[in-house]
């Protein structure tokens, strides 16, 4: 079985995501939530680290959390999928242990 | 499949307590049981029944409270992080000679080792924090 | 009761918040119902075991020493990251020696405090049951 990583924190303020990226073992689901969801747009400086974490990760973003933060869904980093709430509880299901980095 | 949910935030500040409410709401109607909701650190905050937030707000306790009384879920207070930051029941205040308690409807007071509990007996144990 | 395996990962700094505080106090309560403890220190979260530390003049509790205890407690799983050592220019001796008496080895006192990298870690995260983050 395999670890869900849950980052909560934007990549510009604090370093949950590169700890998550640094920790977490190829093919292990990183789910981006509240402030974490910042990194999923292109053109930041965090986008490149991102099209990285793609090439080994599969990505999600909590939808909810986008739209409550204005972010244009055309902008967002191709290969990263959105998921609603029923999406969140599903993922956490698929896999058996989870890692919120706080 | 079973879920333990953590949460180490108190309401408004952060979203933690959101978060967790709307994970826990969608688990629950997807059919899944919650064996117990325990609030750790800030987290004990959401249990006071005497938070009043402008009308055009959400109530964090009182949407907590509605939530447990309708799934029937457990919604445990860290006793001793209650304690530390003043979110006491009827009996915890009469024992600490304080004039009141606080505690929102559905809200237990209850040791840690609820906690490692929830971990041993659910699936899923997820944290939700700052 | 079942057992199962319980990790703790801690990335905050003691002192600025409570976190660090109040996880020590789930972990002793987690080792007393008999589940397999594990401690993973990362980030900011390796300044917990910093050594000398003195809280006297801040006025807060020193739960710096309540670590010394964890080897009776049979917290003996101690890991802490290399890279974040090396991040905030720390190595081993630069903690407090924390130490547990193995009864497969006549008591003999060993070294709880195991410095892994982070793929090392990503491997002891990955055969968790169960995992808190503070």
């Amino acid at each position: 079985m395999s670890v869900l990583h849950i980052v909560n924190k934007s990549p510009f303020d604090r370093n949950s995501l590169d700890s998550c990226l640094r920790l977490a073992k190829a093919d292990s689901p990183i789910l981006l939530i509240e402030d974490g969801i910042y990194a999923v747009q292109k053109n930041t400086a965090a986008a490149e680290r991102m099209q990285q974490a793609l090439s080994t990760h599969s990505v999600y973003a909590l939808r909810s959390d986008l739209q409550a933060r204005g972010i244009n869904p055309d902008n967002i980093i191709d290969g990263i999928s959105l998921v609603d709430y029923d999406g969140f509880v599903e993922l956490t299901t698929e896999h058996d242990k989870l890692q919120s980095w706080l | 499949m079973k879920f333990g949910i953590l949460i180490n935030e108190g309401p408004y500040t952060h979203q933690a307590s959101d978060s967790a409410y709307h994970f826990t709401e969608a688990a629950l109607r997807a059919g899944h049981e919650v064996v117990r909701v325990f609030f750790y650190h800030d987290g004990v905050n959401n249990g006071t029944r005497l938070s009043v937030p402008p009308q055009d707000d959400r109530n964090i306790s009182e949407r907590w409270s509605a939530l447990g009384q309708k799934y029937d879920l457990e919604l445990i207070l860290c006793v001793a992080a209650a304690q530390r930051r003043g979110l006491l029941d009827e009996d915890e205040a009469k024992r600490a000679g304080k004039d009141g308690s606080n505690m929102a409807p559905g809200f237990q007071i209850s040791g840690l080792g609820q906690l490692i509990d929830a971990g041993i007996q659910a699936d899923r144990l997820i944290v939700f924090g700052d | 009761m079942a057992s199962k395996k319980f990790l703790y990962v801690n990335r905050k700094a003691p002192h600025g918040s409570i976190y660090a505080q109040e996880s020590l106090e789930v972990v002793l309560i987690g080792a007393a119902f008999e589940q397999d403890v594990t401690l993973a220190f990362v980030d900011d979260g390796v300044y917990q075991l910093m050594q000398n530390q003195d809280t006297g003049g801040i006025g807060a509790k020193n739960f710096a020493p309540t670590f010394r205890a964890l080897g009776d407690y049979d917290v003996s799983q101690i890991y802490v990251e290399r890279e974040s050592l090396e991040m905030r220019g720390l190595s081993k001796e630069d903690l407090m020696p924390l130490t547990y008496e193995d009864e497969d080895d006549d008591w003999a006192e060993k070294d709880s405090i195991h410095v892994v990298s982070s793929d090392e870690l990503a491997d002891i995260i990955e055969q968790q049951d169960v995992i808190l983050n503070f």
